[in-house]
């Protein structure tokens, strides 16, 4: 090793060999799976493969198809109302239950703990167990009757027109537990003294954390940003189980699509063009975020 | 000051009650305080409800369950849907419940997490201590990698799968696991080995220690807390996928979660909601203890792999 170091060698294949070897499973993730795998896809959305791959390239046709299918639209349609309103309702009600926590509670640990369970449940046992909760024949609603309210409707699941709200309810339990972690741990970084000027100025508690703290948990906040909608692009299990994307297609999203078409429809070229579209929403916000994040940190280091 | 003064002014060594000092002690019913606790309660009434009706639901039976309302609380305890779930549920032709379903997910994850951890922690080392030109950039494609949807990059993982012939099979899927493991693993190991202090690293070189000498003898050891915390994260993330299981595994090496769903979801048959609630909650069982044994820990690790650092 030592030897190598030295100035005039110019061999830099073999300089630190050990370390190139051991990094060999990243690259090639890094390499063929994540950049070869997405160049790949991406190229075969602009062939016409049906049950195999094949090169035989028919421009945005494909694509032209996607927007077309009704199917999709919907999907797009939900992503959007599940994604904007899921982003909304996790942010406030995490930086809620930060802030309550951090008032030097009593229990923080116990209120933690609740709070942060089902983010170690799977969607899964998450969508199941909504489902069952929201069955209309024995859940709340047929609780709420029961009690003498007869006329009492919530149904979401089996209303076509609502049953993404039924989802969003079963993803907000899921996820915002999380949301609140990062927000404690933003709000817990943030110095005493910030707080201490603020009640000398006499600013009012909620004045301080609408103008002062939450400028001020910037950095946070876009980091939550990215996780949860980079989350909500992916979403799937928790649709499969909820409600497999029904009452017919009325909850279907992205992802369900995609799986369908590459794996049940034979329609491998549909499936590409719509995972790649998945990509591009991705990108659109991920792109800026980290330009930000790595310009930012070159200048600093 | 008042508190030294008090001590030291009363020899007898017997404390005495100090005078008025430090904040004014709150008073327990204040109306902040009942705003606080009123919604932190209220809050955890909603995250506990399910839990309690899964838990309920499971130990009723069928009757009861037509009868009832699903927040009461049993009549008549029943175990016998726990039996039936684990050991009798139907998907498909096999009716041997989730007991398999259950040892595919063992087979699965452990040798996932240890594969994975393993990868990580030799990439973090090599990232943090052992740089070589590139390194820098395939870390970033990694790390961008992990924000592209896995749909995308699914069906080129099948193909290569086909072609080493492991599509199927749960090496296959471990493989699978190990891969998108990698990004956040290989994030945290890295974190976790530049923050220690580089000096220990020189000695060691100064010393002639090679690169796995170090890795073993001096960063292995001095690692234990972000291998427990990475271990808990990969065993519960594995643990509850359902996508990779479904896409990477034939029907009778479906983990868990699959197996689930289709146990719950199938069309066939009478349902059996305490059967489903027992089924349901078996499933989550191993990430909950693993949640609630390790408590702080985990929260170290979402909050070290979601914020960087």
């Amino acid at each position: 090793m030592a030897a190598h170091t030295q100035p005039g060698r110019p061999n830099q294949l073999f300089r630190n060999l050990n370390s190139k070897v051991a990094s060999i499973p990243m690259i090639l993730t890094a390499v063929v799976i994540f950049l070869g795998g997405t160049i790949w896809t991406v190229t075969y959305s602009f062939t016409n493969s049906r049950l195999l791959p094949r090169l035989s390239f028919v421009g945005l046709d494909q694509y032209e198809r996607l927007w077309d299918t009704p199917r999709w639209v919907v999907s797009i349609q939900n992503l959007a109302t599940y994604g904007c309103l899921s982003l909304i309702f996790s942010l406030t009600i995490g930086f809620i239950l930060a802030a309550l926590m951090d008032q030097k509670i009593r229990f923080e640990n116990t209120f933690r703990t609740i709070f942060l369970y089902p983010f170690a449940l799977s969607f899964i046992v998450t969508g199941l167990v909504w489902q069952w909760i929201l069955n209309p024949e024995f859940g709340v609603q047929s609780v709420v009757r029961s009690l003498g309210w007869t006329s009492f409707t919530f149904d979401p699941l089996y209303n076509s027109d609502i049953v993404i709200y039924g989802i969003l309810l079963a993803a907000l339990w899921q996820g915002t537990g999380l949301v609140m972690c990062l927000m404690l741990a933003g709000l817990r970084g943030i110095d005493e003294d910030i707080w201490k000027a603020a009640r000398v100025d006499g600013i009012p508690m909620w004045k301080t954390y609408l103008f002062i703290i939450i400028p001020m948990m910037r950095p946070v906040f876009i980091t939550t940003l990215v996780l949860i909608t980079s989350g909500i692009v992916r979403v799937y299990d928790l649709v499969v189980a909820q409600t497999s994307g029904g009452p017919g297609i009325s909850s279907d999203v992205p992802a369900k699509y995609v799986y369908d078409y590459m794996f049940f429809a034979q329609n491998l070229g549909q499936g590409f063009a719509a995972s790649s579209m998945m990509l591009l929403t991705v990108a659109i916000i991920i792109v800026p975020w980290a330009y930000l994040e790595f310009g930012g940190r070159k200048r600093r280091g | 000051m008042a508190n030294t003064f008090t001590i030291t002014a009363d020899p007898s060594g017997t404390r005495l009650q100090p005078g008025p000092q430090g904040a004014r002690p709150r008073k327990v019913l204040s109306p902040r305080n009942i705003i606080v606790y009123g919604t932190l309660t209220v809050a955890a009434l909603y995250y506990l409800v399910p839990l309690y009706v899964m838990v309920v639901t499971s130990l009723k039976g069928m009757p009861e369950i037509r009868l009832g309302n699903i927040f009461s609380p049993p009549m008549e305890i029943t175990f016998e849907p726990w039996v039936k779930a684990w050991a009798q549920a139907c998907t498909g032709l096999n009716c041997d419940g989730l007991s398999r379903g259950f040892w595919n997910s063992v087979q699965i994850t452990v040798p996932s997490v240890l594969l994975s951890i393993a990868i990580a922690s030799v990439n973090g080392y090599a990232l943090a201590n052992w740089r070589f030109k590139g390194s820098e950039i395939f870390f970033t494609i990694l790390i961008v990698g992990a924000f592209i949807p896995y749909q995308v990059m699914i069906y080129p993982i099948v193909i290569v799968l086909r072609e080493i012939g492991l599509y199927g099979t749960l090496y296959g899927l471990i493989l699978v696991h190990s891969i998108f493991g990698m990004p956040i693993q290989t994030l945290l190991f890295r974190n976790y080995f530049v923050s220690l202090p580089e000096e220990l690293f020189k000695a060691a070189r100064i010393d002639g220690a090679g690169f796995w000498q170090i890795y073993f003898r001096i960063m292995l050891p001095m690692s234990l807390p972000i291998f427990v915390v990475s271990m808990i994260l990969q065993t519960t993330g594995i643990w509850n996928d359902f996508l990779f299981g479904v896409v990477f595994t034939r029907p009778d090496t479906y983990p868990m979660t699959v197996q689930l769903n289709n146990i719950v979801n199938s069309v066939q048959g009478v349902k059996e909601y305490n059967v489903n609630m027992a089924a349901t909650l078996l499933t989550g069982a191993v990430p909950l203890i693993v949640y609630f044994v390790s408590g702080r820990l985990f929260v170290r690790g979402i909050a070290a792999g979601a914020v960087k650092g």
